[in-house]
């Protein structure tokens, strides 16, 4: 399987040695070069989700989708673009405007973190700390932030409850996705993302972990579900009662940034889940399937993660679609009264099949 | 990068800026190209499309805070918990019962929270 840190190896050998440059030089020309691959790798996939989703909502309604524009309604995601970027971006009276502006950065920044931690390919990782998992779960608290201001400083009485609302539904999913995290720590035995990809070469976690990993996995969709204020559990931006939610009083390229996040978070989660449960860029293996695993080494790494990751975020956007919107008592006791106690329980499974190496292969 | 010798610190701080470059320049862009009027209507708070009436950043629900002050409690323990589950394999059964002892007076708390009803929207 090709291995991306030949690459990267390449090109830092060059920088040091053929153009003799100085370290501080090498790190700042690296670090833009790694700027520049997230910038790229964020625009183009939250533009890729723009359309997926559209795409698997109307193969869910039978409807057509976009079409109109370009082949196949391709140059949608471009219009729409062009469309946010020539509008005024309008400031309203009484908005504290500090924080109405600050708010996207850090909706932004929440989750431009998260990305680069994602394991992209075989040795195709922007930040692995040694806690990188936590980390991760870390970053994308900063988002919850951006929501409230959002939803505060706006000046509005429905962007307050709808922020209040991600808010509250945002911090409660967080622990039952900690939670998951959790159990998938306790079996791997390390917290870097590269280390739990690596511990996943002979089997995938949600095969090895027996049952713990599967209800694991199941919360984890879930409350990522919710993380990510998608269907069903979308009330803080319920359009029938509060308009659009938190970002209602933002227009243009302001509320652009919302979408992208939106999206981008959808995908993260989604990356998340592949990570901690279906191996990363591990590819399918069957202990013992010897041809069958030397024939699925072929397939490029980087493309286990994405399909990974698209094949997630499918089950979650089809959830959108099959599950009617839920009420904030509802929300709030699925979480603390099915899936918390569950999630807890599950980690003592867990803890106790790991103590005793009852787990599948190494 | 796993390869290239820079700290993930360096990193997780490029990563940041990269975010903060991307809604400056996208902000610039749509500056130069999108046009600006000003007009009396337009600052007005949309909401719903009727004028709103009085004051915005009013009361809510005191619920929201409740669930706040559990959220904060139980994350606590899960910073706790991270460093016991990253060495479960290495330390075998034998850490067990420390280990469920501690989880117990965490469910513990998780029940008396719902005997109490603070897990009842109301």
């Amino acid at each position: 399987m090709f291995d991306f840190s030949v690459v990267t190896g390449w090109i830092d050998n060059f920088l040091t040695n053929t153009c003799g440059m100085a370290p501080w030089l090498t790190t700042t020309i690296e670090c833009v070069l790694v700027a520049v691959c997230l910038l790229l790798m964020y625009t183009v996939l939250a533009m890729f989700y723009i359309m997926y989703e559209r795409w698997v909502c109307a193969w869910f309604q039978c409807r057509r989708g976009p079409l109109r524009v370009g082949p196949w309604g391709l140059f949608q995601i471009f219009a729409d673009v062009i469309k946010m970027l020539i509008k005024e971006v309008i400031t309203l009276w009484g908005t504290d405007k500090f924080l109405h502006k600050l708010a996207p950065y850090f909706v932004i920044v929440a989750s431009m973190l998260v990305f680069a931690c994602l394991p992209w390919g075989k040795g195709l990782q922007a930040i692995d700390f040694n806690v990188g998992i936590f980390f991760m779960m870390a970053a994308s608290s900063l988002g919850v932030v951006g929501i409230l201001l959002a939803g505060w400083s706006s000046n509005s009485k429905y962007t307050l409850i709808g922020a209040m609302r991600s808010g509250a539904q945002m911090i409660s999913y967080e622990l039952s996705i900690g939670l998951a995290m959790l159990t998938i720590v306790c079996l791997a035995g390390t917290m870097s993302v590269n280390g739990l990809v690596e511990a996943q070469s002979d089997t995938w976690f949600i095969f090895k972990g027996h049952v713990p990993a599967f209800i694991a996995f199941v919360i984890y969709v879930i409350a990522a579900t919710a993380e990510t204020n998608r269907g069903p559990f979308d009330l803080p931006e319920a359009e029938h009662e509060l308009t659009a939610g938190y970002h209602t009083e933002y227009s243009g390229i302001h509320f652009g940034f919302f979408y992208l996040a939106e999206y981008l978070n959808l995908f993260i989660v989604s990356g998340i889940a592949a990570l901690l449960f279906l191996g990363g860029w591990q590819p399918l293996h069957v202990i013992g399937w010897d041809g069958f695993n030397a024939a699925m080494d072929y397939i490029p790494s980087s493309l286990w993660f994405l399909g990974k990751a698209i094949f997630v975020s499918f089950i979650i956007i089809w959830f959108k679609w099959s599950f009617p919107r839920v009420r904030i008592d509802q929300m709030l006791a699925l979480e603390w009264r099915y899936l918390m106690p569950i999630g807890l329980v599950n980690l003592v499974v867990m803890a106790v099949l790991v103590s005793y190496k009852l787990y599948f292969g190494n | 990068m796993v390869l290239l010798a820079i700290g993930s610190s360096t990193l997780s701080v490029t990563a940041a800026l990269t975010g903060v470059v991307l809604v400056a320049a996208a902000l610039i862009i749509a500056g130069l190209l999108a046009p600006r009027s000003f007009t009396q209507k337009k600052g007005e708070t949309y909401e719903c499309g009727i004028p709103t009436r009085g004051d915005s950043m009013a009361q809510f629900h005191v619920g929201y805070y409740l669930f706040a002050i559990l959220f904060l409690m139980f994350d606590v323990e899960t910073v706790f918990l991270f460093p016991w589950a990253k060495v479960t394999r290495a330390l075998g059964p034998a850490a067990l019962p420390a280990a469920g002892t501690f989880l117990f007076i965490l469910i513990l708390g998780l029940a008396y929270a719902w005997k109490k009803g603070a897990l009842r929207w109301k």
